[in-house]
C-alpha cells in the first residue's frame, strides 16, 4: 500500500523529469479530462466520493471546498497551491515538488479546468529554494509539451501556472496570509468571512489547496474516487504522507494508507534511535498538543483516532521524542518559534506569544515562580480563539498540551531550579 | 431587514450591517480601537469581542455580519472576559506614561483601561521600547505607546490617497513608521492625530501646551478654502491652542486639511495689530481708537468732497465674514461710490455683466463623491481644495472618470482618464478642443479622450478651479466650460477659493453700477481706499502692480489684524480688527451653505471685530440705518433669513464670450498660490511653514532648464517688470514647455507681477 | 542601481501576475536585488519600490516582514542554521556549537574577514534531513555532522 498515490515514481532516476512522469502514466488523467470533456460536476463528484480531505492540516473535505467555488462567476478566478511548509515537523510537500512536480502540475491544471480558473499560483516556502527552481523548470517542461499554457492539448482552453516563493514567514502557510503575500504584501491573515472562494487572490474567487491534496487529484480522476477512498478508510480516504522526524532511526516521509497504526509507522521509520524509550509524540506538527508515548502506541494514523487521543493529525507531521527530552526545554523552543513568527496583527497573539515565551524561558532557566503555571494557562487561554487566524491557537495549544501531560516537569523546574530529566 | 437581539434589546437592522453598526445605532457601546467608521475594517485590536449565543468563540463585533435571529451579548461573562483579556495584552507593553502624555484625558486606551483593565499587572517582564521617528513639523511621535491598530496606515491608503505610514517588522517587533527618514507629506496628515486612539501620534504644535481638560471649546467654521469645514477651537487662558474637526458628513466628514488644523498658530503671530496706528509725517505711532476713527471719518469725506465719490474705493478679503463685507459695501455705497470688490486674485472681470447669480460649486458637497464624470479645469486641486480632492478621490475609487485641462500636472493621488496639460495661454484653446469634440467637430486625440469621459451615464460635472478663476481669460474659460456642460449634460461648478467666495457676492461686495472692480482698483487706485483684511502684495492678482496702485492713493484706511509690511508702507491709518476666532460672523460656503459662528476667544489687546469697527465708522460718517447691535442683525439685513435663496446662486452666463486667439509670451509664469500662503492667518502659522509643501521653487521642465543652461537646484533670479525674486530652480518634467511655475502669496515672490504673465529667468548672482 | 540582467529577471517575475498587479513581484524583486547587492539598503528598497511603482513604505514592510531579507550587510556566505525543535532533537545544538567554534563567531555575527555570517533560523520545512542549514538562503545542506560541516566550509571559497 505504500507510495501508491504520490510517490509512485520515486524509485525512478530523475523522477522529476516530465519524460519519466509520462512513463508511469503521468498526465493520463488530464488527457482523459480533455478528451472526454469531463463535466466539472463529475470531477467534483469523484473528489467527494474519494473522501479526500485537505492535507495541509485542517482536513476540510476537498470536494466540498471545490463546490463552494462560484464557477459561473464571469470574472477571473484562481487556483492557488500552498507549498509553504514551515510548521516544525512538516516536510512532505517539499518532497512532492522535489520528486514529483508534474503530478502537482497535473492536479493544478485539472483543478483549474474544474473550477474555471484563469491561472494558478504555487506558493513555495522560500527556504527550499532549490525545489522552487525545480518546480519552475517543471512548469517550463509542461508548457513546452502543451500541457500548460495556451490551448492545452488542443482543447482551446488556456491555463497557466506560476511559482511564487515565500521568503521566511511561517504565517504565510495560513491561506489568506498566503494570498496577501502573493499580492506582494506582508503575510498578515485576513478575517474570514469573506472566504477565498468569494474574495480571494486580488479579491477574486479563489480555491486554495495543499500540495499533497492537489497532487492526489490525478489519481482520483484516473482511477475514480472510490478506489482512492479504499486506500484509506471511510471519511479518511486515500493514502497520506506522514513526515517522521525527531528521535527515530530513519526519519523521512512515509506514504501509507490512512488508518495505519502508529506502531507500524514507527517501525517503518526504524523505531526509536539508539534503543531508547519513546516518551512523547507531537502527531501533527508543532502546533498540536503533545501525546504521551503510551497513548500514541494505541492510535491509528487518521483524523478521527488522533482526535480521540486529544490531538490533531494536522499535516501528518510526526515529531518523535525519546526519554531524554526535557519538555520544558522543548516547549521553550516551540514558544520562541511562535513568538518569532507572530505576524503582529492581532493584539492577543502579538503581545501574548512573547509573554508565553518569556515565562517559559524563565522557568527553563531556573527563575520560575510558583504562580507561573497558572499564569501560562491563563495567558494561553486568553489567546486561544481570539485572533484572526490560527497562529494564536497554535501558540497556545502546545502550552496547554505540555502542561496537561507533563506538569510535573514544569513544577520540578520551578521548585528546584533545574531539570527533572537531565538534571541540568 | 434582519431581526437580532443585542443585550436583550430586540433590533431590526439592515442586512449586511455588522454587530458594531447595529449596536452603535441602538446606543449600545462596544469598546474598540482599530474600528473607525470611515476606514476599512482591520479587526486587529480584538477589543470589540462579544459573545454571540451558540457560537463557541467570542466574535469581533466590528466585522461580524448580523444574521437573522442572532443573539449578541456584549456584557456577558464571556464577552467581558474576552475584552478584559485583550485589554491586559494591550497594556503589557504600553508605557503607562499618562501623566506626561498629550493624549491624557482624551485617550481611548486610558478610558477603556478604567473600564476593562486590572489594577495591577501580571506582566513582570521588560516592556517594549520603540524609538521615535521624526515625521515632520506637524506630528509628534511616541511610538512606544502605539497599539498597532493601523488606523494611520489605513488612512493613508484609503483617505489620503498615498500610503505613507506602514507597519514594518513582525510580531512583537513590528512598528508603525513612514519609510526610513521620510516625513509625512500628505496635506491631510493631521487627521492621523485624531485617528490615533492613543498618544503615539500627537500634534507637534500642541505638544505640552495644555491638558485636554483645561481647554475651553467653541464650535466655529474654518476661514480658509470655500468648503466651510466645521471646526472646534480649543483655547487656554484666552489663547487658541488647538483646532479639531467637528464631524459633519455633509461638509468635512470627520476630516480637516492640515491648513485648517494648524493655521491657528497664525492667530497669535508676533505682528498682530493690537492698537490703532496712524502715520504722521511718515512716522507710525500708536493712538487711541477715537483718534484713529475720527481721522478716517474726516479724511474720507474730504476726498469725496474734493475729488468726487468715485475717487473712493474699498477692497475686502474673501476670507472676511458676510457681515464685514456687507458693512464695507454699505459704507462705501453710502459715501456714494460703487467701487467695491473682494475678488482680489481675479484678473478678468469681463463676465460681470453676464452673471445670473453668484458662482458656486453647482451642487451640494456630498454629491462630489457621487460624480461619475468630472472635468477639472485650472486647479492646484490638492493644495487649494484638499477635502474636495478627497471627495473626488472617493469618486474615482468608485469608478468616476476624471479628466483635467490644466497647466499643472501634480499627482492628484487619483487615477485620471485623460489630461491636457498646456501653458496658461493655451488653456482656452485646449478647452475649446474639448467642446469641439463634444460637438462632433474635428478635434485632437486628447480632447477626444476627455470628451469621451462624458459618454456614460451618471452624474457629470465641469469644475473650474482657482487657476481658471484667476486666469486672464477667465471669461473665455467660463464660456467654453458652460458650453461643454450644456453639450455633455454636466453641471458647471466653481471651486470656491476662499471661505466667503460665495458670501462676498451675496453681501453685495461687488460693483453693481459701473464701479471699479478689484482689478481696476489695484491697477489705478481711487484717491481714497479702504482695505479690509487685505495684504495687497500677497493676496492680489498682481503683487507689484497693487502696491504701486496703493502708493498712488492719497489716503489708505486699512482695517487689519496684522501689521503687515506692505500696509505699513502704503496705509495712513491702521485699525486693529480681529481674526475670525475673536468675532462672531458668517461664511457662505462654496455649496451656498450659510454658517454662522460665535467668537471663540476674546479680542486681543484693543483689536475689535471688524463689523463693530465698520458700524462705528458708519455712524461717524452718518451712514443711514447703521445702528446694528449684533452681527446677527447685520446678517439678517445682508442675507434675509439666513438661508441662501436658490435664485441667488447661478453659474450660467447670459452671453457667451467669443474666443480670440491668444499670443503666448516668451516664458509664461504659472502663478498658483502656495498652499500655506493663501491668507493672512495661514501664512503666519509657523509649523506649516516648515513643511515640505511650503517650500517654493521656480519649477520648469528639463527642456527649459537645458534651454536656459541652468540645473535643478541652481539659484535663479526670476523677474516680472521691475520686481524680481531669487528662487531655487526645480525640475518638474510634467510642466508644459516654456512655463515657469512660481507660486504667489509667498514673501519671496511678493514683488512679482501677474500670476500668468511673462516672466524672465536668469542665473542669480549671489553675494557670497 | 541594479544590472540590466537583474532588471530583466524582475521583469520576468512581473509578467507572472496580471497587469496592474506589479506589487506581486516585490518579493522576487527584493530577492533579486539582494542577490546582486548582498543586502537591502533603504536606497535599494526604495529603488525596487519605484521600479514596481509602489510606495516605498510598502516595499519596506515586505523587506522587514520576511526574515530571509538582510537589512544590514552580511558576510559573503550567510549560513542559516535551523534550530527548531525537530532539528534540535536531531542534533542541531552540537552542529551549531561546532560551527561557532570553527568560525569563531556567534549568531548574528560575521567573521572578521567578512566571509561568514551565522544566523539562527526557523523551520525550513525539511525536518527529515536535520540538522540542516542554508548557504545564502538558496542552497541547503543537510544531515550536518562535524565532517559534513568541514566539507561545506572547505567548499566555500
Amino acid at each position: 500500500m505504500a507510495n501508491e498515490v504520490i510517490f509512485h515514481s520515486i524509485h525512478l532516476p530523475e523522477s522529476w523529469k516530465l519524460e519519466n512522469y509520462l512513463k508511469v502514466g503521468g498526465f493520463d488523467a488530464l488527457k482523459k479530462v480533455i478528451a472526454e470533456q469531463m463535466p466539472a460536476e463529475e470531477i467534483i463528484n469523484q473528489v467527494k466520493i474519494s473522501a479526500l480531505r485537505g492535507r495541509g492540516g485542517a482536513g476540510f473535505p476537498t470536494g466540498l471546498k471545490w463546490s463552494f467555488m462560484p464557477r459561473q462567476f464571469p470574472g477571473d478566478k484562481y487556483v492557488v497551491c500552498n507549498t509553504d511548509e514551515g510548521e516544525p515537523g512538516t516536510f512532505k510537500d517539499k518532497d512532492i515538488i522535489r520528486y514529483n512536480p508534474h503530478q502537482l502540475i497535473e492536479g493544478m491544471v485539472i483543478a483549474g479546468y474544474t473550477l474555471g480558473a484563469v491561472a494558478g499560483y504555487n506558493y513555495i516556502h522560500g527556504e527550499i529554494f532549490e525545489c522552487f527552481e525545480r518546480f519552475e523548470a517543471a512548469l517550463e517542461e509542461a508548457r513546452a509539451a502543451n500541457l500548460l499554457g495556451k490551448n492545452i492539448l488542443g482543447s482551446g482552453w488556456d491555463f497557466d501556472i506560476h511559482a511564487h516563493h515565500g521568503y521566511g514567514a511561517y504565517v504565510c502557510g495560513e491561506e489568506t496570509a498566503l494570498l496577501e503575500s502573493i499580492e506582494g504584501k506582508k503575510g498578515q491573515p485576513r478575517f474570514k468571512p469573506p472566504f477565498p472562494a468569494s474574495f480571494g487572490l486580488y479579491g477574486k474567487p479563489t480555491t486554495i489547496n495543499n500540495t499533497e491534496t492537489l497532487a492526489s487529484i490525478p489519481y482520483i480522476v484516473k482511477h475514480g474516487g472510490q478506489k482512492f477512498l479504499e486506500l484509506g478508510k471511510p471519511n479518511n480516504g486515500g493514502t497520506k504522507i506522514f513526515s517522521v522526524s525527531g528521535h527515530v532511526a530513519k526519519p523521512g516521509n512515509y506514504e501509507i494508507g490512512m488508518g495505519t497504526p502508529f506502531k507500524e509507522l514507527l517501525a517503518m521509520a526504524g523505531g526509536i534511535k539508539d534503543g531508547r524509550k519513546l516518551k512523547a509524540v507531537i502527531p501533527g506538527g508543532s502546533s498540536v498538543p503533545v501525546v504521551p508515548g503510551e497513548i500514541m502506541m494505541d492510535v491509528t494514523m487518521d483524523y478521527d483516532s488522533i482526535s480521540k487521543a486529544g490531538s490533531y493529525l494536522g499535516a501528518g507531521s510526526v515529531i518523535v521524542m525519546d526519554e531524554t527530552v526535557c519538555m520544558v526545554k522543548a516547549l521553550e523552543r516551540l514558544s520562541y518559534f511562535y513568538f518569532e513568527e507572530s505576524c503582529g496583527q492581532c493584539t492577543p497573539c502579538r503581545e501574548g506569544a512573547g509573554w508565553l515565551y518569556r515565562v517559559i524561558q524563565r522557568i527553563e532557566h531556573g527563575q520560575g515562580r510558583a504562580e507561573d503555571l497558572a499564569l501560562l494557562e491563563s495567558v494561553a487561554g486568553n489567546i486561544m480563539g481570539r485572533t484572526i487566524c490560527a497562529l494564536g491557537d497554535a501558540a497556545a495549544m502546545p502550552v496547554q498540551g505540555m502542561l496537561k501531560h507533563y506538569r510535573n516537569e514544569f513544577e520540578y523546574h520551578i521548585k528546584h531550579g533545574k531539570c527533572m530529566v537531565n538534571g541540568g | 431587514m434582519v431581526n437580532i437581539e443585542i443585550d436583550g434589546k430586540a433590533l431590526s437592522v439592515a442586512e449586511g450591517s455588522t454587530i458594531i453598526d447595529a449596536a452603535d445605532a441602538a446606543g449600545i457601546y462596544i469598546p474598540r480601537f482599530c474600528y473607525h467608521k470611515k476606514l476599512s475594517i482591520a479587526a486587529n485590536c480584538r477589543m470589540c469581542l462579544v459573545e454571540v449565543v451558540k457560537v463557541p468563540k467570542p466574535m469581533p463585533a466590528c466585522v461580524t455580519p448580523v444574521v437573522e435571529g442572532m443573539n449578541v451579548q456584549t456584557r456577558s461573562l464571556k464577552a467581558i472576559a474576552a475584552q478584559k483579556a485583550v485589554m491586559e495584552f494591550m497594556l503589557i507593553n504600553h508605557p503607562l506614561d499618562c501623566p506626561i502624555c498629550d493624549q491624557g484625558g482624551e485617550c481611548q486606551l486610558q478610558d477603556l483601561a478604567v473600564g476593562f483593565g486590572a489594577s495591577a499587572s501580571r506582566y513582570h517582564e521588560e516592556k517594549r521600547v520603540v524609538l521615535n521617528k521624526d515625521i515632520g513639523p506637524l506630528i509628534s511621535t511616541d511610538m512606544t505607546r502605539c497599539i498597532h491598530c493601523t488606523r494611520c496606515v489605513r488612512f493613508g491608503q484609503e483617505v489620503g490617497g498615498i500610503m505613507e505610514m506602514g507597519q514594518v517588522g513582525r510580531g512583537e517587533h513590528s512598528e508603525i513608521t513612514p519609510f526610513l527618514g521620510h516625513a509625512i507629506e500628505s496635506e491631510l496628515s493631521g487627521n492621523m492625530i485624531d485617528l490615533c486612539p492613543v498618544g503615539a501620534l500627537t500634534s507637534k504644535p500642541f505638544r505640552y501646551a495644555a491638558r485636554s481638560w483645561e481647554l475651553r471649546r467653541a464650535p466655529s467654521v474654518s476661514p480658509h478654502d470655500g468648503l466651510g469645514s466645521n471646526i472646534e477651537i480649543q483655547s487656554k487662558n484666552g489663547r487658541v491652542v488647538r483646532v479639531l474637526p467637528r464631524s459633519n458628513d455633509a461638509i468635512n466628514e470627520c476630516w480637516l486639511s492640515d491648513r485648517e488644523r494648524f493655521s491657528y498658530e497664525g492667530l497669535h503671530a508676533a505682528d498682530r495689530l493690537q492698537r490703532p496706528m496712524i502715520k504722521q509725517n511718515d512716522v507710525w505711532r500708536e493712538c487711541d481708537w477715537q483718534y484713529a476713527l475720527d481721522f478716517a471719518a474726516q479724511a474720507l469725506p474730504a476726498v469725496k468732497d474734493k475729488r468726487g465719490a468715485t475717487e473712493i474705493g474699498a477692497l475686502g478679503t474673501p476670507h472676511a465674514t458676510v457681515e464685514e463685507l456687507y458693512l464695507l459695501q454699505k459704507l462705501t455705497r453710502a459715501l456714494g461710490s460703487d467701487n467695491i470688490d473682494f475678488r482680489l486674485r481675479q484678473s478678468d472681470f469681463r463676465t460681470d455683466d453676464a452673471l445670473h447669480g453668484a458662482p458656486w460649486l453647482g451642487m451640494p458637497i456630498t454629491e462630489v463623491a457621487e460624480l461619475g464624470s468630472v472635468l477639472l479645469v485650472g486647479t492646484a486641486l490638492r493644495a487649494d481644495h484638499p477635502l474636495l480632492a478627497l471627495r473626488l478621490r472617493h469618486a474615482a475609487m468608485r469608478g468616476a472618470r476624471i479628466s483635467l485641462v490644466n497647466p499643472l500636472d501634480d499627482n492628484l493621488l487619483m487615477p485620471l482618464v485623460a489630461k491636457s496639460i498646456v501653458a496658461p495661454a493655451a488653456m482656452v484653446q485646449a478647452l475649446e478642443q474639448v467642446r469641439r469634440a463634444l460637438a462632433g467637430e474635428p478635434d485632437d486625440a486628447v480632447a477626444h479622450a476627455i470628451a469621451n469621459t462624458f459618454n456614460r451615464g451618471g452624474r457629470k460635472a465641469v469644475l473650474l478651479g482657482n487657476l481658471a478663476q484667476h486666469h486672464p481669460h477667465f471669461a473665455e474659460l467660463h464660456s467654453v466650460a458652460q458650453q461643454i456642460a450644456e453639450l455633455s449634460g454636466a453641471r458647471l461648478g466653481f471651486l470656491g477659493e476662499a471661505a466667503n467666495s460665495v458670501g462676498g457676492y451675496l453681501a453685495g461686495a461687488i460693483p453693481r453700477a459701473g464701479g471699479m472692480n478689484a482689478g481696476a482698483m489695484l491697477t489705478a487706485a481711487p484717491k481714497a481706499m479702504i482695505l479690509l483684511g487685505v495684504e495687497p502684495e500677497r493676496d492680489s492678482a498682481n503683487a507689484a502692480q497693487s502696491i504701486a496702485a496703493l502708493h498712488g492713493a492719497d489716503l489708505v484706511v486699512a482695517l487689519s489684524a496684522y501689521k503687515s509690511a506692505a500696509l505699513l508702507e502704503t496705509a495712513d491709518v491702521l485699525l486693529p480688527i480681529v481674526p475670525f476666532s475673536e468675532t462672531s460672523g458668517s461664511f457662505v460656503s462654496t455649496e451656498g451653505r450659510v454658517q454662522s459662528f460665535a467668537a471663540a476667544v476674546k479680542p486681543l489687546g484693543e483689536a475689535r471685530p471688524a463689523w463693530k469697527v465698520l458700524r462705528v465708522l458708519g455712524n461717524l460718517l452718518n451712514v443711514p440705518d447703521c445702528a446694528f447691535e449684533s452681527s446677527e442683525q447685520v446678517r439678517a439685513e445682508a442675507l434675509g433669513d439666513g438661508i441662501v435663496a436658490e435664485g441667488r446662486l447661478d453659474n450660467r452666463l447670459k452671453t457667451i464670450k467669443a474666443i480670440v486667439p491668444v499670443t503666448a509670451p516668451g516664458l509664461q509664469r504659472i502663478g498658483d498660490v502656495a498652499p500655506y500662503q493663501t491668507d493672512a492667518i495661514v501664512r503666519r502659522a509657523t509649523a506649516l511653514q516648515k513643511t515640505h509643501a511650503a517650500q517654493i521653487r521656480a519649477w520648469m521642465n528639463g527642456a527649459l532648464l537645458a534651454k536656459l543652461s541652468v540645473a535643478d537646484g541652481d539659484m535663479l533670479k526670476v523677474s516680472q517688470g521691475e520686481g524680481s525674486a531669487t528662487l531655487m530652480a526645480g525640475r518638474d518634467d510634467k510642466l508644459p514647455d516654456d512655463c515657469v511655475r512660481v507660486a504667489a502669496g509667498h514673501p519671496l515672490t511678493a514683488n512679482l507681477g501677474g500670476l500668468f504673465d511673462e516672466i524672465k529667468v536668469e542665473r542669480a548672482i549671489l553675494n557670497v | 542601481m541594479l544590472s540590466p540582467a537583474a532588471l530583466t529577471e524582475i521583469d520576468r517575475e512581473v509578467a507572472k501576475y496580471p497587469p496592474l498587479r506589479k506589487q506581486s513581484a516585490v518579493m522576487s524583486a527584493l530577492r533579486i536585488a539582494q542577490i546582486e547587492l548582498g543586502w537591502l539598503s533603504p536606497e535599494t528598497i526604495e529603488y525596487v519600490a519605484n521600479y514596481l511603482e509602489i510606495p516605498a513604505i510598502a516595499a519596506w514592510e515586505v523587506a522587514t516582514f520576511y526574515n530571509m531579507y538582510e537589512l544590514k550587510p552580511v558576510g559573503k556566505y550567510k549560513l542559516s542554521v535551523c534550530t527548531n525543535l525537530p532539528c534540535t532533537l536531531m542534533g542541531a545544538e552540537s552542529a551549531v556549537e561546532y560551527l561557532q567554534r570553527k568560525l569563531g563567531i556567534g549568531f548574528n555575527e560575521t567573521t572578521p574577514d567578512g566571509k561568514f555570517s551565522l544566523k539562527m533560523s526557523e523551520c525550513m520545512g525539511s525536518c527529515g534531513e536535520g540538522p540542516l542549514l542554508t548557504i545564502n538562503n538558496h542552497k541547503m545542506k543537510v544531515r550536518l555532522t562535524p565532517e559534513v560541516i568541514d566539507e561545506i566550509l572547505a567548499g566555500l571559497e
